[in-house]
């Protein structure tokens, strides 16, 4: 069975009473385990996609099978529950809480678990050795350069361990240089750790560390290419 | 990390603008409690006041004098239990600007009608005995540093001449509503020189203090008594304390009414300044809510954050606020002409309300944010560029 499956997705937004169509009957099925790229241009739904599939927008039609969960069925706050469970969010901009050290921001979804505070401990510090900043703990965002900060980003995202990671262009606010960090650490979250992930990217170099990649355009989703 | 540390960070995250906000908050307090203190100052004579009491006085004025004769008269109306009364001797003490009450007065009489003058028994028993002695209030003790042994010495107007008074006595109050500035002297004291040298005043009674078995009673008990005077030669008005209170307090109502919706004012005007200051901090926050939400974080969690940072901002304030009030109040009394309020205290319902509206503030400028922040949906948070 697939992780992810989508199956005749549409979705339109509403813009001043007349509706946009920005994905048009879109199907497609994730592996577990796999590390799928989605690219396309800009304005061709990509984050649209992304968005429905991790649970935080819900589709005009169609349907999302997450392990077997119809996600776009469920209540608002059963919804915000399993995303807390079964997925991990690596924004373009990081979005770390400001006035929050490292820790403390990786800690913030597991505020949200039955674990004590000795068990949340070990999670963080956990997370923030396989990022490579178990020495950085203390220090707050604006103490970090974006490549730490995406770091800690990806901590918060495996802090839960949850089953899916869902990336919405990670590196297109890097250097090249922190760019294949974040890379490296998203290949080995796959290889090592078994995490889905599904990946927002305009970056080839990044699309490349990918297992599959799929294009869109003007929401509709091209044909597949696997590499070996 | 508790939850908690996250709303207080949220509350102090842009130094001047939350300290700008609870300096405001504090001022607003702050000025909340000196105007109800004033209020409650003008309504003290009123609320000290015993409902059981009446005061029976001549028709037309205060200024005209009783006969002797009334005290008896109205012992004997049924419903009565005790009569006192008092002349209103005026004077200058010091000089002309030391205002105080001074009153001559039946010594046998006056505790009985009004117990909330708290005496030692051994000074009672001397203040009675003695003729030319006089009791104080423990607020004029403190303010001209009296103690008992000391002498007092008035020049009257109303009754010239110089008067030698000898302080036998302090009185305390009952409650925070007792006047503690007055002072009494013997009737009979004021009665042996007036009959020396004016005899024709001689013998005459300011008003009367009457206290009545039941308070209920207090209408009929007032009309049997003017109804034994009515067209003699000096006809009554009896009314209980309280209505007489109030008519003095009434001709300044207008004065109050506006003090009173002031304070309101001032509470209205901090909500719009904290409100103001929470729409901004959570619209800045958009992206950070939408994040917040996206990792699970529910309804109720926003609504916590929110109304916790806007609470913490409120009770700073008014904290603050209500720290600065004492001395405020301390500092007012002492520019307010002498015994201009002779009770002058911060009344602990003005220590709740002003705590209550600062909470009540809080939770207030916290709904608008709050609704805003439900209502945004995480794919529009996210895309939000502050
Ligand atoms: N919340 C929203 N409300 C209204 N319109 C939206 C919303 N989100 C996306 N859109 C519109 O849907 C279309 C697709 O947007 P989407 O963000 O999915 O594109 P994208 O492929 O991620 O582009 P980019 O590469 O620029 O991030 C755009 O035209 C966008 O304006
Ligand atoms: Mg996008």
């Amino acid at each position: 069975m697939a992780a992810i499956s989508v199956t005749n997705v549409t979705k339109s937004y509403q813009r001043d009473k007349t509706s946009v169509p920005v994905l048009n009957d879109v199907s497609i099925s994730v592996q577990q385990g796999e590390f799928l790229a989605l690219m396309g241009p800009s304005g061709s739904g990509k984050t649209t996609l992304l968005n429905l599939i991790a649970g935080i927008d819900r589709p005009t039609s169609g349907s999302i099978l997450v392990q077997g969960i119809d996600i776009a069925t469920l209540g608002e706050t059963a919804l915000a529950k399993w995303r807390a469970q079964k997925v991990g969010f690596i924004f373009q901009f990081y979005n770390l809480i400001p006035v929050l050290s490292a820790f403390e921001n990786v800690e913030l979804p597991l505020m949200l678990t039955s674990l004590s505070k000795k068990e949340r401990k070990q999670q963080v510090e956990t997370a923030l050795s396989v990022v490579g900043l178990a020495d950085r703990m203390t220090h707050s965002p604006n103490q970090l350069s974006g490549g730490q900060q995406q770091r800690v980003a990806i901590a918060r995202a495996i802090a839960t361990d949850p089953d899916i990671i869902v990336a919405d262009e990670p590196t297109g606010d890097l250097d090249k240089l922190s760019a294949d960090e974040i890379m490296t650490l998203l290949e080995r979250l796959n290889s090592e750790f078994g995490k889905t992930i599904v990946m927002v990217t305009h970056d080839p170099r990044a699309a490349e560390r990918a297992k599959v990649v799929r294009h869109l355009d003007k929401g509709d989703l091209l044909a597949e290419e696997v590499r070996s | 990390m508790k939850l908690v540390k996250l709303i207080f960070k949220n509350a102090l995250r842009h130094k001047l603008r939350a300290s700008l906000t609870i300096v405001g908050i504090a001022i607003a307090v702050m000025s909340f409690g000196l105007l109800r203190t004033v209020v409650t100052a003008w309504n003290a004579g009123v609320a000290s006041s015993a409902a059981d009491r009446l005061i029976t006085r001549q028709s037309v004025s205060f200024i005209f004098p009783l006969p002797y004769a009334y005290r008896d008269q109205i012992g004997k109306v049924p419903g009565v239990a005790k009569v006192t009364w008092f002349n209103w001797f005026g004077g200058v003490y010091k000089d002309k600007t030391q205002f105080f009450a001074r009153m001559a007065c039946d010594p046998e009489t006056l505790f009985d009608v009004y117990p909330e003058f708290v005496m030692d028994a051994e000074q009672l028993a001397v203040f009675k005995k003695e003729r030319n002695s006089c009791i104080i209030g423990s607020g004029l003790a403190q303010t001209y540093n009296l103690k008992v042994g000391d002498a007092m010495e008035m020049d009257g107007d109303i009754y010239p001449g110089k008067w030698q008074f000898v302080v036998r006595g302090i009185y305390k109050p009952r409650d925070k509503a007792t006047d503690v500035t007055q002072m009494f002297f013997h009737w009979q004291y004021l009665d042996e020189r007036i009959r020396r040298d004016d005899p024709s005043r001689a013998g005459n009674m300011g008003w009367f203090a009457v206290k009545v078995n039941d308070p209920t009673q207090s209408a009929s008990v007032s009309e049997q008594i003017d109804a034994l005077f009515k067209n003699s030669r000096a006809e009554t008005k009896t009314e209980t304390e309280r209505a007489f209170q109030q008519g003095f307090v009434a001709a300044s109502g207008a004065v109050l009414t506006a003090i009173n919706v002031m304070s309101f004012v001032i509470i209205g005007i901090i909500m719009l300044v904290l409100g103001n200051t929470m729409i901004m901090s959570a619209r800045e926050r958009t992206r950070e809510y939408a994040v917040l939400k996206t990792l699970g974080f529910s309804g109720g969690h926003l609504i916590m954050f929110i109304a916790g940072e806007s609470l913490v901002i409120s009770f700073l304030g008014a904290v603050i606020g209500l720290a600065l009030l004492v001395p405020m109040v301390s500092n007012f009394e002492q520019v307010m002409p002498k015994g201009f309020f002779p009770v002058f205290y911060i009344e602990p319902s003005t220590w709740v309300i002003a705590a209550a509206a600062a909470m009540l503030v809080g939770v207030a400028a916290a709904i608008v944010p709050i609704q805003r922040a439900l209502r945004t949906r995480i794919v529009d948070g996210l895309r939000f560029i502050g």
